[in-house]
């Protein structure tokens, strides 16, 4: 071998920094309906190539087309918008609220509503998610109470974790919304968990397990796969790839070495990626999975791709690290615009019931809001008591808990 | 009454437990149908079936997120950390995870799990088959820690630990698993055969957590151990003739301060004992909780004999171990100060 010469270091960059223009053309966009639709008990083998494609169901003009459209009605179609729309509106009262020094924190999910929104439809009663922080539309689709949210996002008086917990952090059993911990992916594994544990009752419920692009890289996620892989567990496994993990391009998660939809391939799991930003093909794709995973087929894993348009957190200034109008530029669109235009080619919607429905849905967000603030915010009206901060640490509280509770005089 | 190892008490307990509730679910590394390297599960995945008693892939991680991830479902998984020392990649499952979901979503999830693990050195272990590391679990809010020293307590502490509703750490002292070690390593080792401890009741019982028990009365000064050291404190008071009251912590969080304070009380003196190293080791909690709640009884400063702050040497396994001569060395020096 000749002369190799020094070594140099590889540090994966972005195509473009702040002030340059947006740029995309590396983003291959499949055509909508070209994706075909397999049975759900295809040999996974033989449908390697969809995890390197992207399923769509919504093309240019509106229309749904392809083997993945069709499955839901124009009900349903307008109750997904409705959903989207929620969480859109939800998300700029917190954000504003956050900046109102109502709450000290506040996520949104703008651009990526398609995702949470459309998968939950996909579940059935009694099924149960592991989602990160960026996953409230679980919540707004399945009809848990606005107002409880916003309790919890100002830790007030109401708040069901009573204070315990950040904003947007929230747990609902009854509404198949595990825990959320600030540690990032190790709800993955723990979906994995929750769905052997439904197997070995002989129950037949599934889970789902969420991550986004950045936290593919740490070790639960393997673990997720490896553990879902050899006891073919009753989950679905979502990527969502929103292509930042905070200032972070997917790159460095070595996102563009494939796809993360590939990384499901290796440990044998049928891997699907889907356009994220298209309601019909994220329903449609997860409906997929979850009956693979209700029928003992085993995991599926799913990689939605998308864009993610705010701020990382409300502690985030995007400007610093990408061009402003990224967003614009991102090929995939808007999610409601597109489902929005999808609803008025199929006759059933239209920009004038979309605005008045938009003004509507404020106003239900301003009410919930206004109920919520009763119960007081981060830093004024009610609260949870110092008391709570000593419960719930154990299923009793050990003597030494006592005696710092008596110390802190509450 | 049937005498068993600490082996076959801690298989016992998993026996009872499986037999008594389907809900608890037991697995680890070459936990199903080998039966443990320990041996510690043998003949459960052929009584319970492969649904109850199974092998996982290598991942520690892996294995404590599934089983919070089950506990969340509502089962109760009793999962095996093959070695102490290979319980860090779980770390974060443990601490961020198990330790908190009760408390984060205000008992909306719950884990009911147990993390069982051989701990402790004395065998030539080296490096990573030797550690002790129960003051990284003490730190953290929601667990408890468990450490048995005889067959009796290990099964029925692990019972009571499989049917707690909040997330135990078990570790299992595996130069215990076999016999009493009293740190004579030049003497040939007794089975627990041998021993009255080693009477293991058939069927359910259980020993409390959060409840210490009194090895051995004594009115000179207060000796706190647990695991190996039980049997170390017992051979130092016995070869220094000093009349140590030597008090099996058995838990370790929650700790039975009762019983530490009552001790110390009548003795004035203590000595904090254990295999893991010195600094921020579990010694360090007892001594202060001592010098806080026992100040004005104390007549000589709370020594502490542990390992030395080094990673867990091979060859130098006798001089690092905390055995009878080291401890009874300062047992002399407290009943002298």
């Amino acid at each position: 071998m000749a002369d190799a010469g020094m070594l140099r270091f590889h540090v994966p960059e972005p195509e473009v920094r702040p002030g340059g223009t947006p740029d995309f053309s590396d983003v291959t966009i499949p055509k909508a309906g070209s994706v075909p639709r397999a049975e759900i008990d295809v040999d996974p083998r033989t449908i390697r190539d969809m995890a390197f494609s992207i399923i769509r169901v919504l093309n240019r003009a509106g229309e749904a087309v392809g083997p993945w459209a069709g499955l839901l009605s124009d009900d349903e179609l307008l109750e997904g918008l409705r959903h989207m729309m929620t969480l859109r509106s939800f998300d700029a009262r917190m954000q504003m609220a956050q900046r109102q020094g109502k709450t000290s924190f506040y996520m949104q999910h703008l651009g990526e509503e398609a995702v949470s929104c459309a998968f939950r439809k996909a579940l059935a009663p009694g099924d149960m998610n592991f989602p990160t922080y960026r996953q409230a539309g679980l919540l707004i689709a399945d009809g848990y109470p606005m107002v409880t949210m916003m309790n919890q996002i100002y830790s007030n008086e109401a708040d069901p974790l009573k204070g315990r917990q950040l904003p947007i952090m929230y747990s609902s059993k009854e509404h198949g919304f595990f825990s959320i911990s600030g540690n990032l992916a190790t709800q993955y594994i723990q979906a994995v968990g929750w769905a052997m544990a439904s197997a070995i009752s002989n129950d037949s419920k599934i889970a789902a397990a969420w991550i986004g692009d950045g936290s593919t890289a740490e070790s639960d996620f393997h673990s997720a796969l490896v553990f879902a892989s050899t006891y073919k567990a009753p989950v679905v496994l979502n990527v969502v790839n929103n292509q930042w993990a905070i200032s972070t391009f997917q790159g460095i998660a070595r996102g563009g070495s494939g796809t993360f939809a590939a990384r499901g391939l290796g440990f044998g799991i049928p891997s699907l990626r889907v356009d994220g930003n298209d309601y019909l093909a994220v329903h449609a794709v997860a409906k997929w999975a979850a009956e693979r995973a209700r029928k003992n087929l085993g995991p599926t894993l799913i990689e939605y791709v998308t864009y993610r348009v705010g701020a990382h957190s409300s502690s985030d200034d995007p400007s610093a690290y990408r061009p402003k109008a990224e967003s614009d530029a991102w090929p995939l669109g808007d999610p409601i615009v597109r489902l929005k235009n999808h609803l008025i080619q199929r006759g059933v919607w239209s920009d004038e019931r979309h605005t008045q429905a938009e003004a509507e849905i404020l106003e239900t967000v301003i009410a919930a809001q206004r109920e919520a603030e009763r119960h007081g915010t981060l830093h004024a009206g009610g609260k949870p008591s110092a008391r709570d901060m000593f419960e719930g640490v154990y299923a009793e509280m050990p003597p030494h808990l006592r005696r710092q509770r008596q110390q802190a005089g509450v | 009454m049937p005498r068993r190892t600490m082996i076959e008490a801690i298989r016992d307990a998993m026996d009872v437990s499986m037999a008594r509730d389907e809900r608890v679910i037991v697995f680890g590394e070459d936990v199903g149908f080998f039966g443990g390297v320990f041996r510690c599960t043998q003949g459960l995945q052929a009584k319970y079936g492969k649904s109850r008693c199974f092998d996982t892939p290598i991942s520690e991680s892996g294995i404590v997120g599934s089983a919070i991830g089950m506990a969340a479902y509502g089962l109760k998984p009793c999962v095996e950390v093959q070695f102490a020392d290979y319980v860090y990649p779980a770390y974060d499952q443990i601490v961020s995870e198990a330790a908190r979901l009760r408390y984060r979503s205000n008992g909306d999830f719950t884990c009911p799990i147990v993390v069982r693990m051989p701990t402790g050195g004395g065998i030539f272990g080296g490096q990573t088959h030797s550690q002790s590391p129960e003051a990284l679990f003490t730190h953290v809010s929601g667990l408890k820690v468990v450490v048995p020293s005889n067959p009796h307590d290990a099964k029925g502490l692990l019972i009571a630990a499989i049917e707690d509703p909040d997330p135990v750490i078990f570790l299992e002292p595996k130069r215990l698993y076999n016999g009493p070690f009293d740190g004579h390593h030049d003497r040939p080792v007794t089975p627990w055969s041998k021993h009255e401890l080693g009477e293991v009741a058939d069927g359910h019982y259980t020993v409390p957590l959060g409840k210490a028990v009194i090895r051995r009365p004594g009115a000179a000064v207060t000796v706190f151990a647990y695991g190996t050291m039980v049997y170390v404190a017992q051979a130092a008071a016995e070869e220094t003739g000093i009349d140590a009251e030597i008090i099996d912590l058995r838990t370790l969080l929650p700790l039975d301060l009762e019983t530490i304070v009552a001790s110390v009380n009548k003795t004035g003196r203590c000595v904090v004992v254990h295999e893991a190293t010195l600094t921020s080791g579990f010694g360090a909690e007892l001594s202060a909780l001592v010098q806080e709640h026992c100040f004005y009884h104390l007549e000589a400063p709370v020594a502490r004999v542990a390992g030395w702050d080094t990673p867990y040497p091979h060859a130098q396994e006798w001089d690092y171990f905390p055995g009878p001569a080291r401890l009874g060395r300062a047992l002399l020096e407290t009943m002298e100060a």
